[in-house]
């Protein structure tokens, strides 16, 4: 498994397609900078595909996402947001800050 | 033989099981079906009444805190605190505390000064290095991590997989090799910072336990004090051994709480569910599975319990703890898989934690040592024969 998604961004219109199932699933600006790192946990009414809809409208700036479908959707979440951090020096702009281990890919 | 309990006791156990009803179920409703924390207020708030019970780190001997409980009696307990969603990994979210590496307390003042008493205030993790890429069941030869000694500093070299918690510790127990002719007597235990230079972990690893992950570590050069060693230079199979025996019983009792939560589940619900115009309770298949549930439960109960009371007696052990671990971890595989059988679609949605316990089920007939490992324990006592 990539550490990062690894899948090319797609436009915010494409939601309908995304399936309702849980994962985890990052937004980007229209630089393609990630901007929030999401997860669709199994409280999620329609999985993923509800839960990047609604953070497309929460996020201000955000114009383009990508997911992966997992059942280990905590760890998966987890591990993206470590990842992020490790490569980036900080959580992306629109994650509130939390308690994340250290990893050092 | 009298395997009633005494009134201490059951009060314990009526008090365990009434917080686990009153505090932790209404609060796992909240939450995603597969999270193992909780919020941080809610976990203060918890810690401050299982510090009013009097049963705040229940694995921390007297000495150093802890209530004075016998084994029997924190066995008892640990059957209680499981018996909910998450209850098998993150028993009531670990409101009751606990030892952290209970190895600690063999270790020297200094260490204790630097990790144990920390540890116990909540200041500081650790976390047990032990299993490596070339196996963890026979960790006397599959440990190839080694440590070469330079002046007063040994240089570590390897890696670990499988190591919980290691990404958020701040030191841990780290086994290597010291002597590579002396098999499992050429075995140390360093106590490693982790913010020495060439530790690293470098991924982490997903299982099915799906809220938790493990880690694997990598050391390159790194130069660890001679005052750091837990115990005595190649004596660190001893301190991993002890470890793994001692933890057998509580991680079988676990297994136990879930299979009677599971267990009464399902003995609640057949006689609500109807199928073909009668009770699912009326039917003689539906009857045996729940009968075998209850054989199980006991079985492996019984032989868990005589675990701890031979422990709690001064007597060996291992034989016992090898035996509760494999039957309570089998046992409760089967209690679980098949009250999901019961449940039929709605046993293996998220709307129920069946699916849950079967995932992390799996795994206990892996973790703690598989169940071919304790037969092989068993085995080998029965035989008075070296492990081969």
């Amino acid at each position: 498994m990539a550490l990062t998604i690894d899948k090319p961004w797609r436009p915010a219109d494409q939601v309908p397609q995304v399936p309702a199932q849980l994962g985890v699933f990052e937004l980007a600006d229209a630089a393609g900078v990630v901007v929030f790192i999401g997860v669709a946990d199994a409280r999620s009414l329609f999985g993923l595909r509800g839960a990047v809809a609604d953070a497309l409208q929460a996020v201000p700036g955000a114009a383009g996402f990508r997911y992966e479908s997992t059942s280990a959707y905590h760890t998966r979440y987890r591990e993206l947001l470590m990842v992020h951090q490790a490569t980036h020096g900080a959580l992306p702009v629109h994650n509130a800050p939390m308690q994340l281990g250290r990893l050092q890919p | 033989m009298d395997l009633s309990l005494t009134a201490e006791q059951e009060m314990l156990v009526q008090l365990v099981r009434r917080f686990v009803r009153e505090e932790i179920e209404p609060l796992e409703r909240r939450l995603d079906p597969d999270a193992d924390e909780i919020e941080p207020a809610d976990k203060s708030r918890l810690i401050e009444k299982t510090r009013a019970m009097g049963l705040y780190g229940l694995d921390i001997p007297p000495a150093y805190g802890g209530p004075a409980i016998d084994l029997v009696t924190r066995t008892l307990l640990a059957i209680e605190m499981s018996q909910h969603r998450a209850g098998l990994y993150a028993p009531c979210y670990g409101v009751f505390g606990g030892a952290g590496l209970a190895q600690l307390f063999e270790a020297s003042e200094p260490q204790k000064e630097k990790y144990l008493y920390p540890v116990l205030r909540g200041e500081k993790r650790g976390f047990f290095g032990l299993t490596e890429p070339s196996g963890g069941s026979d960790p006397a030869r599959a440990i190839r991590t080694r440590a070469v000694r330079d002046g007063d500093h040994w240089v570590i070299n390897g890696g670990k997989i499988f190591i919980s918690g290691a990404d958020k510790a701040q030191f841990g127990l780290v086994f290597a090799r010291t002597d590579p002719d002396k098999g499992r007597g050429g075995v140390t235990c360093f106590i490693v910072d982790t913010d020495t230079p060439g530790f690293r972990v470098r991924r982490v690893v997903h299982t099915l336990r799906s809220a938790h992950y493990a880690t694997e570590l990598s050391f390159e050069d790194m130069r660890v004090p001679h005052a750091n060693i837990l115990g005595k230079v190649n004596g660190g199979f001893a301190i991993a051994n002890d470890r793994l025996t001692r933890q057998r019983i509580p991680y079988a009792a676990g297994c136990i709480g879930v299979a009677v939560k599971a267990h009464a589940m399902a003995v609640d619900y057949v006689p609500q569910r109807e199928t073909f115009g009668a009770p699912l309770s009326s039917r003689q298949a539906i009857q045996w599975m729940l009968v075998d549930n209850e054989i199980d439960i006991r079985q492996a109960r019984w032989l868990t319990l005589d675990a701890a009371a031979k422990a709690d007696r001064g007597e060996p052990f291992r034989t016992e703890a090898a035996m509760a671990k494999l039957v309570a971890t089998e046992a409760a595989s089967r209690v679980v898989d098949r009250c999901i059988q019961i449940f039929g679609g709605y046993g293996v949605t998220k709307d129920f934690p069946f699916e849950r316990w079967y995932r992390e089920m799996r795994i206990r007939r892996i973790g703690e040592g598989p169940s071919e490992v304790q037969r092989h324990i068993i085995a080998r006592d029965l035989l008075d024969s070296p492990l081969h």
